[in-house]
Parts: C-alpha cells; sequence; structure tokens
C-alpha cells in the first residue's frame, strides 16, 4: 500500500507559455487523490501563475487561475513563495488570484529538508 | 537552486550546466562553503564538451557510478533544470 | 536501493532522454532496483514503435527496450501525455478510432496514479528533464 509520503513540487514555470505548470497540477492534484500531503513552492517564473485577473479565452486555453482554486478541495494548502521573488517583480499578494503562505528565501532549504520527495516542473 | 542547498548536500552539474564549472562562473558559487557543499560535474558531459583542462579546482569530476553513488548518500535528489 | 525514474523531456531535442538511460543502465550494473520509470509530457515520445532515427544516430528506444527487457523493468507511459501526442496502445487506438495503435514493446500506458505509487515506494526519485 501507498505510505504518506510528503511530496514538494517546486514550480519554476509560467503559465500558458508552455503546458508545464499544467502537468505540475496534475501531479500535485493525483499525490494528493493518493493521500500524500502536498506541497507547492513556486519561485522564479512559477511565480507568474498565481497572477489574478486571467483571461486565456482568446488562446482558447483552460485558465490556470481556475485549477489553482481548485486546491482547496484536494486538501493542498501549503503554497509557498517567497518575499524576495514577489518583491522582485514588483506585484504584491493583493495581485495574487489565491491565498499563498510567505517565505524568505533561504528558508526554501528547510522546505526542500521537510519533504520526503521533491519534483521540480 | 542553491537557495535550496543545506549544509551537507552535494550540487553535480550534467548535460549544459558543466559549463558552469567554468573558473570565469565561480561567482555564482562563492557563497557556498567548500565544507558544506560538495560541487561535482558529470564527466561523460565534461569529456563531451571539451572542459576537461578547463574546470574551476571547486569541481571534482564524477563518473556515471559516482552519480549513483551521489543519489545513494543523499536522501532526496532535487533536478534543477 | 530502490529507484524510480521520472523522464520528462522529449527524446529528439535534448540530451537528457539519453542521460537517463545512461542513469538507468549504470544503477542497474551497481546492483541497485528499478521500481518503474514514468514517462510524463515530451518524454513519452519515446514510446513510439514508429520512431526511425538515422543509422549514425542512438536509437533511444531500442535502447529502452532491450534494457527493459533484461532487468525486467517497469516502464509506464502517462497515458493522457501519451494519447494527445499520438501514442496509442491498441485500447486507446480503438477508443479515439484510429487506424493503429503505436505504442512500443516493453512500455504501457496508464495514469499519474502510477507515479505517485512510484514517489511513495521508492527510495530515491530522481526526476530527468523538468
Amino acid at each position: 500500500m501507498i505510505d504518506k509520503k510528503s511530496i514538494l513540487i517546486i514550480n519554476q514555470s509560467a503559465p500558458y507559455g508552455s503546458s508545464k505548470a499544467r502537468e505540475s497540477l496534475d501531479v500535485a492534484l493525483t499525490c494528493s487523490i493518493f493521500e500524500m500531503p502536498v506541497s507547492l513552492l513556486f519561485i522564479g517564473d512559477g511565480l507568474y501563475q498565481l497572477i489574478n485577473n486571467q483571461s486565456p479565452d482568446a488562446l482558447s486555453m483552460k485558465k490556470h487561475e481556475a485549477m489553482l482554486s481548485a486546491l482547496p478541495m484536494y486538501d493542498i494548502e501549503n503554497i509557498y513563495i517567497t518575499e524576495e521573488d514577489l518583491e522582485s517583480i514588483g506585484l504584491t499578494e493583493n495581485d495574487l488570484a489565491i491565498p499563498v503562505t510567505l517565505i524568505q528565501r533561504d528558508a526554501i532549504a528547510s522546505l526542500i529538508q521537510q519533504n520526503d520527495s521533491v519534483l521540480t516542473f | 537552486m542553491l537557495n535550496g542547498l543545506s549544509s551537507g548536500d552535494a550540487v553535480l552539474l550534467i548535460e549544459d550546466a558543466v559549463y558552469s564549472a567554468l573558473e570565469a562562473h565561480q561567482s555564482i558559487f562563492k557563497a557556498l562553503s567548500p565544507d558544506d557543499i560538495q560541487l561535482s560535474a558529470l564527466e561523460a558531459d565534461i569529456q563531451a564538451r571539451g572542459l576537461e583542462d578547463k574546470l574551476s579546482p571547486r569541481f571534482s569530476s564524477v563518473n556515471d557510478q559516482g552519480f549513483v553513488k551521489l543519489s545513494c548518500e543523499h536522501d532526496k535528489i532535487v533536478s534543477w533544470y | 536501493m530502490k529507484f524510480s525514474l521520472i523522464v520528462h523531456a522529449s527524446p529528439f531535442s535534448a540530451q537528457t532522454s539519453s542521460t537517463a538511460y545512461r542513469y538507468a543502465k549504470c544503477l542497474l550494473e551497481e546492483g541497485h532496483q528499478i521500481f518503474r520509470i514514468f514517462y510524463y509530457g515530451d518524454g513519452v515520445l519515446v514510446a513510439n514503435q514508429q520512431i526511425a532515427p538515422p543509422q549514425d544516430e542512438t536509437n533511444l528506444l531500442s535502447s529502452w527496450q532491450s534494457l527493459a527487457k533484461t532487468h525486467n523493468l517497469d516502464l509506464v507511459v502517462c497515458i493522457a501525455a501519451a494519447v494527445k501526442r499520438g501514442v496509442l496502445d491498441d485500447n486507446e487506438a480503438q477508443r479515439y478510432d484510429k487506424e493503429n495503435a503505436n505504442l512500443a514493446l516493453g512500455f504501457e500506458l496508464s495514469g499519474l496514479g502510477q507515479l505517485a505509487e512510484a514517489i511513495a515506494v521508492s527510495d530515491r526519485v530522481i526526476t530527468f528533464g523538468n
């Protein structure tokens, strides 16, 4: 049977321009269905996934923001970004689509240490 | 990537990342203490790219067996592309 | 030690799929066990039996196949990623009314649950490509 191994998924890719963001969320939701505790860290370009008011209708693509808002339904509530990354793109928490936990960049190492397995997308 | 490191971790550069082992790029790694973080690069990728005699002394060359050994010695593997 | 590998990279446009193969081969030579190799994203493209590389290039598909045969490896291809890229087994070919299945021998299509299971039971999980 499946152990409850915790998994940290590090997201470094922006949405829409590539399929990475979608693929990452699919893995996150699946692991959660299998009752593995899932944490998500959005860093670098990955932070762009969280920007609010996404309207991809003209691209004929699914709204990434809508998928993100499904995360609490899958019990995925540990969602981290770094203060430094947010500041570096000149945005604030008010510009984000979902609630996140702000951490310092040097706390990434302990986040990795706390989890049993780490995937990057 | 370097923010994810804790004391005792090892960094292995593979594929095009081995170019970062050139002396000219060492400012990237200057925050890492050699006592805390082991730096290495994959031998096959170094040789393929003509870098064998051009690497910074901070980096050791590791063959495929060494790659496997590092994977066993550390309890998780984080791939950064 | 029990390993699982995740391969994201296309076999055609990046070195990564070939690095994954070399790593898998070395793991086995060093006496380790591979629980599963999971192909995801463009990584699934290697499981197309119609792949016909030029003679002076390595055929990664046949390399994986012979490694799998020798060591009885579980090569799982993400079904959602594969089907949308036109890599189909008999069932999916039938379901989508396509003339031919083209999933290479030695590989099987399955869902992301197989990836979750691999993470849960393996001592080490290593990702090739992002």
